[in-house]
């Protein structure tokens, strides 16, 4: 062990490897409900090169590595399963270019969603990136690495479908491109028109290799924009809401949202529409078009839009602070969440069974949902805060959980950033032959098996 | 929550999301938490900081060096407060972490440099151990009269007397005065140390025994209205000794300035320069003072004011707060704080930076020396640049 | 169970329905009004049950005070019928509900009502207000529940009525100045027509503001401006306190623009119309009476509801007209807000 300490020292120099029982607890645990796993080292590369020195010499001894963003994926997917070294990407943070032209962006594997928006607002103000509502701290490459989502997914995709190209380090140890950068300077395609090897890493939570550099699409980003909230009490008409809002092809973001408290909210079920435009006429416009298209439900009386301008400064705000302040409701500092992704049909089913399962666990809950790429799927969000002190709450919230994977693989819909366990129950649940190529996939990348292992096992 | 340790807030420490929005500004341009820029590892983030300390109370980690180093990295610029997420819970942020400082001297678990601060204060009343007698040097030859019941005092703090930066803009501040015909006094080789810095390094014991001694020699004088250059003491006189029983009314010397102005009693010199002013974590994001210095700037006829991108409540410290200016555990190098500031500061095209904390000027004199550009950009105190840069 | 107090008789001796005839939102002849208000009496299906948007106008029109509006709100909760969407009518009913969370100052003799509005309690401060702005009460165990009417749940208000009231009773309020019209019309005109008893005294505030003008006689300087007035449906549950608005902005030296929509030809502000009646009314509604108030060259738009300033205000701006709310004009007046400063 101690000539992995001093091989890793020589590697990344003194001050960015630590085994000090300090980073050693802080790293081995997440802000979610599992347990924590030691790790042995924790470092904090700046290279690729460094990556790629540090997998070699995991490949060499056969340490486990785990790649590591800002740990808010909340499901313990950077926590070391069975120890090894913990790599924080968090220093390679840089953007390294952005092509205005063809709207892309190359960023580092440890760029925060922070830093790009920040640097699109000062140098391309008039482009943008599909920003989730993690906070700003999560980085880029963690967020499309596990089939993230954000403000520009209704109209484009998982946030993984906007990447352009990739940088990985193989657990083998070489430097891998895919993509067009394969095969030039340019980053426009993470696939076609050659094989599509991105599909080798994207949802894999780490276990085929290290994301060093992303190429991540970029969009308009417009002068305006704008929100109303349509408000009904019925379930079962959401779905049919959502069908009639994508149908117009206008719309940015629509998210839905139920929760218990405060008390304005309750027994409602609020969509939640964004739209953008250049001008007012074109904001005024779609703003037309969203009250026409669901006319019919406000003259049934089963649905209206409610008042807005109080809410619109932290409905616009991006990220959205106000969801990680849904962490401190139980004055407790923590929420867990399950969001699987599904039909836009199952809505009124899974508010039903998560309002069941507050009911069961006595727990707080918020649920929300995403509209995917225009109505082909949604993530519904199973929220459930609590109070970090509370143990037994913790318990209860991690039961809930559970049954919230278990319902989900029912309803046939995928449970997105699984928990290792409840990747076990995707796997078992899976047909057969894709769950051996998987397998197979896994045995080729990493024949030594360190890459975050105890993540996508039988 | 089952704590094995003790400290006034330990109530709220588990609120802590560690979601990381404590390391940013508003618009997440950089980090703007000085020990995690420096350091890198979560550990030194605010959020890092304060699970670590949770899981010191309850006995999951022990005190070490590294936890010493890890609660004294923070320069208490309250950056993280300021934009913590949750209300109920950043109210305290800063309050935990100075408790634990204050457990940690109780044990004596503190590095050495800080031992080293609090022994200095003790015996000579400053951190640079210098003879009382030398606090009065910086007043020669200004035409400050010591304290006999003038309207105001005037206090300079432990830095702008005795540190060479320092002294130019306490006499530089001294003389503005002056010469506008406010009625002040100094203390001179008998100012004691405000014990800001004390607080913020958690010796209590001290930092009580100074503002109970301060407080007793200030009534005996008859002083009831200071004015302070260093916003760390106007903190302390103004926020701390009320409540162990020193009433005074305290003004930071930009808000002087700001009325002088008005009544047309300091009539600022033409400067046609670009300057931009670095808001001083006490002053600005503590005391919510941002409009006096600036109004006092944009005074001066032919002066354009210009803003860092990081500004207001969302000032990048200086890297100076916490006891750092002295002990330094920050360090020097590319991501020393007040380097990245040297650069924000230039990129603006300004000629001059202006400043309002003797820290701040200190800092940043020191980190613009040792950078290539370093003649292209003058830092000046705000009174400083009312009397025309030179 | 509290009843209203219509008289028929009243609508059937009628000579000519004013109520109806002078709707600014439904087209009908003096007969058609009549059967439709007697329809309503009786209990039976009209048109009056869909149409209505809820401007409050009737209760003004009517010469008799026999309160044709809440008559159409009991019948309308009577047979089941929504005016806004049910989940929103149910939202509004949540947003409002008690939940022991009210702000109760250091209450003298007189108190100032604050209702639900914060912004209205801000504005209350200053000379004017001096010695009285921290004599206030603020939150839904407060609040006047006549928002509701527009809902058409005058059983909410009839619940929450009378624990509003045994709130001001137990804390020994004698004069309440209300600060917003609907608290003054709810403690009067809603009240007086359900047989409701009020144990404390409502004052108009423009009342109040006009006694404490006089008062700072000397602090006064005149305005010199030209304004136009946004007179707020609830002014007209209390239609003889319009008059006091005229005579404020005379004695504040504000020249009152004449115009089409004034008086009793008011437009709503169209905030309640949109959730209503749909975008199409209320931005028509909203264009007619911005275009009225824009034709006049007036410097400012002057509210008396922080609804109707929160709707309009940043479209009347957009028209180039200053919003400012009646309390702000009064200190703007006594040289506590800075003239063109809003």
């Amino acid at each position: 062990m101690g000539d992995i300490l001093d091989s890793l020292k020589e590697i990344l120099g003194e001050r960015w490897v630590s085994n000090r029982p300090e980073e050693l607890w802080y790293y081995s645990r997440d802000p979610g409900v599992l347990e924590p796993h030691r790790p042995d080292y924790v470092v904090a590369p700046q290279t690729p090169e460094q990556v790629q020195r540090i997998v070699q010499l995991a490949a060499r001894e056969r340490v486990p590595l785990v790649p590591m963003g800002n740990a808010m994926a909340l499901t313990g997917l950077v926590i070391p399963l069975r120890g090894g070294i913990v790599v924080d990407m968090k220093r390679m943070n840089r953007i390294l270019e952005v092509n205005e032209m063809a709207r892309y962006a190359v960023v580092e594997g440890g760029t925060s969603q922070g830093a790009l928006k920040a640097y699109l607002q000062e140098q391309y103000p008039h482009l943008r990136h599909s920003l989730p509502d993690a906070p700003a701290g999560t980085t880029i490459a963690a967020n499309v690495a596990l089939h993230g989502q954000g403000r520009l997914t209704q109209q484009y995709g998982f946030n993984s479908e906007m990447v352009c190209g990739l940088e990985i380090v193989l657990p083998t140890g070489e430097i891998c491109r895919v993509g067009s950068p394969s095969l030039g300077p340019h980053w426009f395609s993470r696939g076609p028109a050659l094989p599509d090897l991105s599909g080798l890493f994207l949802g894999w939570l780490g276990t085929t290799g290290i994301i060093t550099k992303v190429g991540l699409r970029l969009y308009p980003n417009k002068r305006f924009r704008e929100v109303e909230i349509f408000v009904t009490d019925m379930p079962e008409l959401v779905p049919e809401v959502i069908y009639r809002l994508t149908h117009l092809e206008l719309l940015e973001d629509m998210t839905v949202w139920f929760q218990p408290k405060p008390l304005m909210f309750k027994d409602n079920y609020h969509v939640t529409i964004y739209f953008t435009g250049d001008s007012q006429e074109e904001i005024e416009f779609k703003r037309k078009m969203v009250w026409d298209a669901l006319q019919e439900f406000m003259d049934s009386k089963d649905g209206g839009f409610m008042v807005v301008d109080p809410l619109k400064p932290r409905l616009l705000e991006m990220p959205q602070r106000s969801v990680a302040e849904f962490a401190d409701v139980p004055r407790g500092g923590g929420f867990e969440y399950s969001g699987p992704i599904t039909l836009v049909e199952h809505f009124p089913r899974y508010a039903q069974k998560l309002v069941e399962l507050a009911g069961k666990y006595d727990l707080l809950y918020a649920g929300t949902a995403r509209v995917i790429s225009g109505g082909h799927a949604m993530m519904f969000a199973i929220s459930f805060a609590f109070n970090r002190a509370d143990r037994a709450m913790m318990e209860r919230v991690k039961a809930a959980m559970d049954e919230a994977t278990e319902f989900a693989l029912q309803m046939g819909s995928i449970p997105w950033k699984p928990n290792f366990m409840e990747q076990k129950m995707i796997l078992q649940k899976m047909d057969p032959v894709t769950r051996g190529l998987i397998q197979s996939v896994r045995r080729l990348l990493d024949p030594n098996n360190i890459m975050n292992p105890g993540n996508w096992e039988v | 929550m089952e704590y094995v340790r003790s400290i006034e807030h330990k109530d709220v420490v588990h609120r802590c999301f560690r979601c990381g929005y404590c390391k940013f500004p508003g618009d997440y341009q950089d980090f703007n938490c000085p020990s995690y820029k420096v350091f890198g590892w979560d550990t030194y983030s605010p959020g890092g900081r304060m699970w670590l300390i949770r899981a010191w109370l309850s006995g999951e980690i022990e005190t070490s060096e590294r936890f010493a180093e890890i609660l004294y990295s923070c320069t208490a610029c309250g950056s993280c407060q300021q934009h913590c997420p949750f209300p109920r819970f950043s109210d305290s942020l800063l309050k935990v972490f100075e408790e634990v400082k204050a457990e940690l001297v109780n044990h004596g678990r503190i590095p050495p440099t800080v031992r080293d601060y609090f022994k200095a204060v003790s015996v000579s009343g400053n951190p640079y151990k210098m003879p009382r007698e030398d606090r009065a040097k910086w007043a020669e030859g200004t035409g400050l009269e010591g304290y006999s019941g003038q309207e105001f005092l005037l206090y300079a703090g432990c830095v702008a007397s005795l540190d060479e930066v320092g002294q130019r803009m306490a006499r530089s501040v001294g003389k503005t005065l002056l010469e506008a015909g406010v009625s002040v006094g100094i203390l001179a080789e008998e100012e004691p140390c405000d014990g800001s810095e004390v607080r913020a390094l958690g010796e209590v014991e001290l930092f009580r025994q100074l503002a109970k001694e301060n407080i007793e020699d200030f009534k005996r004088r008859g002083i009831k209205r200071i004015i302070a250059m260093d916003p760390h003491a106007y903190d302390a006189f103004k926020n701390h000794y009320p409540e162990l029983g020193g009433t005074f009314q305290v003004f930071h010397y930009t808000e002087t300035l700001v009325r002088l102005i008005k009544e047309g009693r300091v009539r600022p010199r033409k400067l046609d320069a670009r300057v931009t002013y670095h808001d001083p974590c006490y002053l600005g994001r503590r005391n919510k003072i941002y409009e006096a210095p600036r109004r006092t700037l944009k005074a001066v006829e032919g002066l354009e004011l210009v803003e860092m991108r990081r500004h207001r409540e969302n000032s990048f410290c200086c890297g100076g707060g916490g006891g750092n200016f002295f002990t330094d555990i920050l360090g020097r190098g590319e991501q020393r704080p007040g380097s990245i500031r040297i650069k924000e500061a230039l990129a603006t095209g300004a000629s001059i930076l202006a400043v309002a904390c003797p820290i701040c000027a200190k800092m940043l004199s020191d980190a613009s020396k040792e950078q290539e550009e370093s003649g292209k950009l003058q830092i000046l105190d705000v009174a400083g640049v009312l009397a025309g840069a030179s | 169970m509290l009843a209203l107090r219509h008289d028929p008789e009243i609508c059937k001796e009628c000579p000519s329905p004013r109520c109806l005839l002078d709707c600014q939102y439904m087209e009908m002849g003096e007969e058609e009004a009549r059967q439709e208000i007697l329809k309503l009496a009786r209990g039976e299906d009209s048109r009056l049950l869909k149409d209505c948007v809820t401007c409050y106008g009737c209760e003004e029109y009517c010469p008799y005070g026999n309160h044709p509006f809440f008559l159409i709100c009991e019948m309308r909760e009577k047979k089941g019928i929504y005016t806004a969407p049910r989940p929103i009518t149910n939202q509004w009913i949540n947003m409002t509900q008690m939940q022991g969370k009210a702000l109760v100052g250091k209450l003298k003799d007189v108190a100032l009502s604050s209702c639900v509005l914060p912004s209205l309690g801000t504005m209350a401060s200053g000379e004017i207000f001096a010695g009285l702005s921290s004599s206030m009460v603020l939150g839904a165990e407060f609040m006047c529940p006549a928002v509701h009417t527009h809902f058409a749940k005058m059983s909410v208000l009839k619940e929450r009525l009378p624990i509003v009231l045994g709130n001001f009773r137990r804390l020994g309020v004698r004069e309440l100045i209300c600060l917003h019209d609907e608290c003054y019309g709810t403690f009067t005109s809603l009240a007086q027509a359900y047989g409701m008893e009020v144990p404390f005294e409502p004052v108009y505030y423009m009342d109040f503001l006009l006694r404490r003008l006089e008062e700072l006689q000397e602090k006064l300087r005149p305005l010199e401006l030209s304004v136009v007035y946004q007179r707020p449906c609830s002014n007209r549950w209390i239609p003889r306190k319009h008059a006091v608005a005229k005579k404020l902005l005379d004695m504040l030296g504000a020249r009152l623009m004449e115009r089409t929509y004034q008086d009793d030809n008011s437009l709503c502000c169209g905030g309640i119309l949109r959730l209503i009646g749909g975008y199409k009314l209320s931005d028509e509604v909203q264009r007619r009476n911005i275009e009225d108030m824009a034709r006049t060259g007036a410097e400012y738009c002057v509210f008396n509801c922080p609804a109707c300033q929160e709707t309009l205000g940043p479209k009347v701006a957009k028209a180039g007209l200053k919003p400012i709310h009646m309390i702000d004009l009064c200190k703007m007046a006594l040289g506590e807000i800075p003239k063109g400063e809003v």
